[in-house]
C-alpha cells in the first residue's frame, strides 16, 4: 500500500455514510495502519449532505483530508457525487451508486436534478478508475434496502484489490468482521450476502 | 486494548477510568455524546440538567461533596453557566471537578465561534486542549488530578474536529480515587462567598494560578518537539496535527495546557529558533501571550482568525508568507460541476412545526426565534422566522419589542426542551411586566435537534428511570398566564383561530402545540402515506408552500391552467395531513380509503 491512502465518502443523512466510515476506520486499524476518520454532519438529520473523511497509513496526523488529496472516493448518492469531485486527486479510485436523492429544491422545481450522460462526463474528466454500482438496485434483490451501504463497502473493497491499492494484507473476512460487529445479529447474513454481492458486481463490470 | 473512539467518547472513556461519580450536562452539539456515552457506564450517575448553569452547579454539588464530577456542554453553553463556572474557582472544592466546553470554530451547527479559552484566563482556571481522541482520554484524566492537586475547577477545551473525529484509544481500567469525606464541609470561609469570605479568597486564586504556570513549566502535556530550527512553531489542539502535515520537520512547541502558560518554556523554546510563529484555531490566544512576553512572533497575520483551519489553509498561508516553497502547493481541481442542486436543511416531513409556521407566514406576524429544529422554520418557503440569537431569547425579545411601542403582534416560538432551559425566567418576566406577546410552545416531547434527548417533559431519564413529566401548560398558568391552551400541532385551523384570538387580546398568553416528534419510534408507528387525487389538483402550489419534502411536483399539468399538479411520495410521507388541511380543493386524502 502507499503511505497514506485517504478515503472521502459523500452520500445523505440516513443512509448509512457513518456506519460504511465506520468499518473503513477499523478495517484500516485491523490491517496494521494508523487510522483515523472525521464525520462532518451539522444538521445532516434534516436531509442535508453527510461527508466522512477516513485514512489509513504509516504515521496520520490531520483527521481531515485536504482538498486535492483524496485517493478514494465512495459517493452514496449521484449529486452528493459531483458536489466533492474537486476534493479528488485526478485519477483516483471512485465507486458511485446509482442512487438519487432529489432534494427540496428539486423537488419543488426550483433546481433540476443532473442526468446521468452528465454526471458521468463530469466524472471521467477527474478520473478513469471508476465504478458505477447499484447499490440500491442490488440492495432491494437482497430484500433488504437499508443494506446499500455494505453493497458499496463491497465494491470498494474489490475495486482496491483490483486496482492494487491493498494487497493480501487484507482479506475480505476482515472487512466482514468489522460490518456484522455492527449491525444487529438478524442482520449479519443479509450484510454478509450484500458484501459479496457488493464484490460481485465489480467482478463482473 | 486499542479501540477507535471519537473524542467525545475517548472523554467518557477518560471520565469513567478517572472515577468520576457525578455527571451532568445540557444537550448541544458538538458535545452530546460525551454525556450519552458516559451514561453507559457503570457504577456511575449521568444526567441531562434543565440548562447549562444548573448542570455546573450539580456537578459543583457532587465535588463539594467530595467526589469526581464533570459538566459537559457546548461552547455557548459556558456563557449559560459562566455564573457558576467563575464561583467555583473562587472556592475550589473537595474533590475534582472538570468543566467540558466543545468549541465550533466554523459554526457547524453553532451561532457564533468563540474561543472558550478566554473564559480559562478570565476565571484563573487551567485549560487543557487535547488533539486527539487519545489525548482527550489521557488529559480528562489528567484534569482530574490537576484540579485536585491545586483545588481548582479545570477547562478542558475540544472542538468539533476533536469531538467529532475518531483515531485509535488504549483502554484503561477504573481507578476509584479515594472519598476525601463522607460528611458535607461546613467551611464557610471558603463556600460562603460573601464579600467579606470572597476577598481572602481572591488572593488565594492568584496564587494558585502562579502554582499551576509553574507546574506548566514541566508538565508532560507541554513538550518540544527538536527539529529544524529556522523555524519554531507553537501551536495546541488540533492544529498541532495541521502544523505537523505542513511542517513535519519543523521544531515544535506543543501546549496541551493552554491556560496559564509556562512562561520559560516558552521562552527557552523561541531563543531556540530563527523565525517564531502561533498555529491556533480562532483567537490569537497563545499569540498575544506570547508577544506580552516581549518575544517577536507572528500568528494571526499568516493565519486565519475566522474559522476553522485544516491542513490546506494551514499551508497556502504559510506559503504566501514565504515559509514555504510554492512547490509545496497541492493542485486542487477545478472541474466544472456548477449549478448542482443545493440541499438545504429542512423541516423533516411530518415534522409536527410545519403547520404552525405556514399559519404564522400567513399571519405576516414577527416571529421572534429560539434554538433548536423549529429554528428552521426562517427557511424558505416557510420563511416565517426573523430573529435567533441564544436559548430562551425569543420571549424576552419579543417582550421587549412590545415595551418599545411596537404596534404589531410578537409572537416568541420556543421548544418544550428550550422552555425548560430559559424560556421560563423570560415567560414569568412578560407575567410580571405584562406585555400582550403570544409565546408558542412547540411541544414536540423530545430534544429534537440533538438527536433525541430526554428532558423535564418526557418522563424518562437519561438512564431511563421513569420521571415525573412535567405538563407545560399547568405550569404556565401556574405562573399567571390566563390564557393559555395547548392544541394538536397538526391541526392547523385550531392552530390559527387560537392566534387570532390570542392577538386579540392586551394580555400575554400562550399556545402551546403539541405532537411528539414524527422521527420518534411511537410517531412512526402511525406513519401513514397520503395521496394526491390528481383528477382535483388543479396544481395551485398552497401545499408546496409548507416546504414539506416528501410534496413533489409531478409530471402531469392541469388541463385548465397547464400548472405541474402535486404529487406525495410515498416513502417519505407520514400522513401528518397538514397538507390535506391547506389543499383548498380537498385533493390530498389518505391513500387507502382514496377521495372521501
Amino acid at each position: 500500500m502507499q503511505d497514506t491512502l485517504n478515503f472521502l465518502l459523500a452520500g445523505i443523512g440516513g443512509q448509512g455514510t457513518i456506519l460504511a466510515s465506520d468499518v473503513l476506520v477499523n478495517v484500516g486499524l485491523a490491517a496494521g495502519y494508523q487510522a483515523k476518520q472525521a464525520e462532518v454532519h451539522g444538521m445532516s438529520q434534516r436531509g442535508g449532505s453527510v461527508i466522512s473523511h477516513v485514512r489509513w497509513g504509516q504515521a496520520i496526523r490531520s483527521p481531515l483530508i485536504g482538498a486535492g488529496e483524496v485517493d478514494v472516493y465512495l459517493a452514496f448518492e449521484k449529486v452528493e457525487a459531483l458536489r466533492n469531485l474537486n476534493q479528488l486527486r485526478r485519477g483516483a479510485l471512485a465507486v458511485i451508486n446509482i442512487h438519487a436523492i432529489a432534494p427540496v429544491t428539486v423537488t419543488s422545481g426550483i433546481q433540476s436534478y443532473p442526468d446521468d450522460d452528465r454526471l458521468r462526463a463530469t466524472v471521467s474528466q477527474v478520473t478513469d478508475r471508476v465504478a458505477y454500482v447499484d447499490g440500491p438496485g442490488i440492495a432491494a434483490a437482497l430484500g433488504n434496502i437499508r443494506t446499500e451501504n455494505v453493497v458499496l463497502l463491497g465494491a470498494l473493497s474489490a475495486l482496491m484489490e483490483r486496482e492494487g491499492l491493498i494487497g493480501s494484507e487484507l482479506l475480505p473476512d476482515e472487512w466482514i468482521v468489522q460490518i456484522t460487529a455492527r449491525v444487529p445479529g438478524r442482520y449479519a447474513a443479509v450484510n454478509r450476502r450484500a458484501f459479496e454481492a457488493g464484490r460481485g458486481a465489480i467482478a463482473s463490470l | 486494548m486499542i479501540r477507535i473512539f471519537s473524542g467525545n467518547e475517548a472523554v467518557a472513556r477518560g471520565a469513567w477510568e478517572a472515577g468520576v461519580v457525578v455527571a451532568s450536562a445540557y444537550p448541544g452539539t458538538p458535545s452530546t455524546e460525551i454525556l450519552e456515552e458516559f451514561a453507559r457506564y457503570p457504577g456511575v450517575y449521568a444526567e441531562w440538567a434543565t440548562n447549562e448553569k444548573v448542570a455546573v452547579d450539580v456537578a459543583i454539588g457532587a465535588a463539594y461533596a467530595g467526589r469526581r464530577a464533570f459538566a459537559s456542554m457546548k461552547h455557548v453553553g459556558l456563557n449559560v453557566a459562566a455564573d457558576a463556572f467563575m464561583y467555583a474557582s473562587m472556592t475550589g472544592m473537595e474533590a475534582g471537578l472538570v468543566i467540558i466546553t466543545a468549541d465550533d470554530p466554523g459554526m457547524h451547527s453553532s451561532q457564533n465561534e468563540q474561543d472558550n479559552r478566554t473564559f480559562a484566563k478570565f476565571a484563573r482556571v487551567p485549560c487543557l486542549e487535547p488533539s486527539d481522541s487519545q489525548e482527550a482520554k489521557t488529559m480528562m484524566v489528567a484534569a482530574f488530578e490537576l484540579s485536585e492537586r491545586f483545588d481548582t475547577p479545570v477547562l478542558l477545551r475540544l472542538t468539533t474536529r476533536i469531538c467529532h473525529s475518531a483515531s485509535a484509544v488504549e483502554l484503561g481500567e477504573r481507578v476509584e480515587p479515594p472519598v476525601k469525606q463522607t460528611r458535607f464541609p461546613r467551611n464557610p470561609a471558603k463556600y460562603v462567598m460573601v464579600p467579606g469570605n470572597a476577598r481572602p479568597r481572591h488572593p488565594i486564586i492568584e496564587q494558585r494560578q502562579a502554582a499551576v504556570a509553574e507546574f506548566a513549566e514541566t508538565c508532560v502535556h507541554n513538550r518540544i518537539e527538536p527539529g529544524d530550527t529556522r523555524l519554531g512553531i507553537i501551536t495546541s489542539g488540533i492544529a498541532y496535527q495541521y502544523a505537523r502535515e505542513v511542517f513535519p520537520k519543523a521544531a515544535l512547541l506543543k501546549l496541551g495546557m493552554t491556560w496559564p502558560l509556562p512562561e520559560r518554556l516558552i521562552r527557552q523554546f523561541a531563543a531556540s529558533v530563527e523565525r517564531l510563529i502561533v498555529i491556533e484555531e480562532l483567537d490569537p490566544f497563545i499569540e498575544e501571550a506570547v508577544r506580552l512576553l516581549g518575544i517577536p512572533v507572528e500568528g494571526k497575520r499568516i493565519f486565519p482568525l475566522v474559522g476553522e483551519l485544516d491542513q490546506r489553509t494551514v499551508r497556502e498561508c504559510a506559503i504566501s508568507a514565504g515559509l514555504l516553497p510554492e512547490s509545496a502547493r497541492v493542485p486542487v481541481l477545478a472541474i466544472d460541476t456548477d449549478p448542482l442542486p443545493a440541499r438545504p436543511p429542512v423541516l423533516c416531513p411530518g415534522c409536527p412545526h410545519r403547520g404552525v409556521f405556514y399559519v404564522l407566514g400567513k399571519l405576516k406576524v414577527p416571529v421572534l426565534g429560539d434554538i433548536g429544529c423549529y429554528s428552521l422554520g426562517f427557511v424558505p418557503p416557510l420563511s416565517a422566522m426573523h430573529t435567533l440569537g441564544c436559548m430562551g431569547a425569543g420571549i424576552a425579545v419579543a417582550h421587549g419589542a412590545a415595551k418599545a411601542g411596537n404596534p404589531e403582534h410578537h409572537i416568541a416560538v420556543i421548544g418544550d426542551s428550550t422552555f425548560f432551559h430559559t424560556g421560563l425566567p423570560a415567560l414569568v418576566n412578560v407575567v410580571y411586566n405584562q406585555s400582550p406577546i403570544v409565546t408558542v410552545i412547540m411541544d414536540n416531547r423530545v430534544t429534537g435537534m440533538t438527536g433525541h434527548q430526554d428532558n423535564p417533559g418526557t418522563g424518562r431519564t437519561l438512564q431511563g428511570k421513569a420521571a415525573p413529566a412535567i405538563e407545560i401548560e399547568p405550569v404556565v398558568r401556574a405562573l399567571g398566564i390566563q390564557h393559555a391552551r395547548t392544541v394538536a400541532a397538526y391541526d392547523v385551523d385550531e392552530i390559527e383561530q387560537t392566534l387570532k384570538a390570542f392577538m386579540q387580546l392586551d394580555q400575554p398568553s400562550v399556545l402551546i402545540t403539541r405532537e411528539p416528534c414524527a422521527l420518534l419510534p411511537e410517531a412512526r408507528a402511525h406513519w401513514h402515506a397520503l395521496e394526491v387525487n390528481s383528477e382535483i389538483c388543479n396544481g395551485c402550489r398552497l401545499c408546496l408552500r409548507l416546504g414539506c419534502p416528501a410534496i413533489l411536483k409531478s409530471d402531469e399539468l392541469d388541463g385548465r391552467y397547464g400548472r405541474p399538479k402535486a404529487l406525495i411520495d410515498a416513502t417519505l410521507c407520514t400522513g401528518c395531513e397538514v397538507c390535506a388541511q391547506v389543499c383548498p380543493r380537498e385533493a390530498i386524502t389518505e391513500r387507502e380509503t382514496g377521495n372521501g
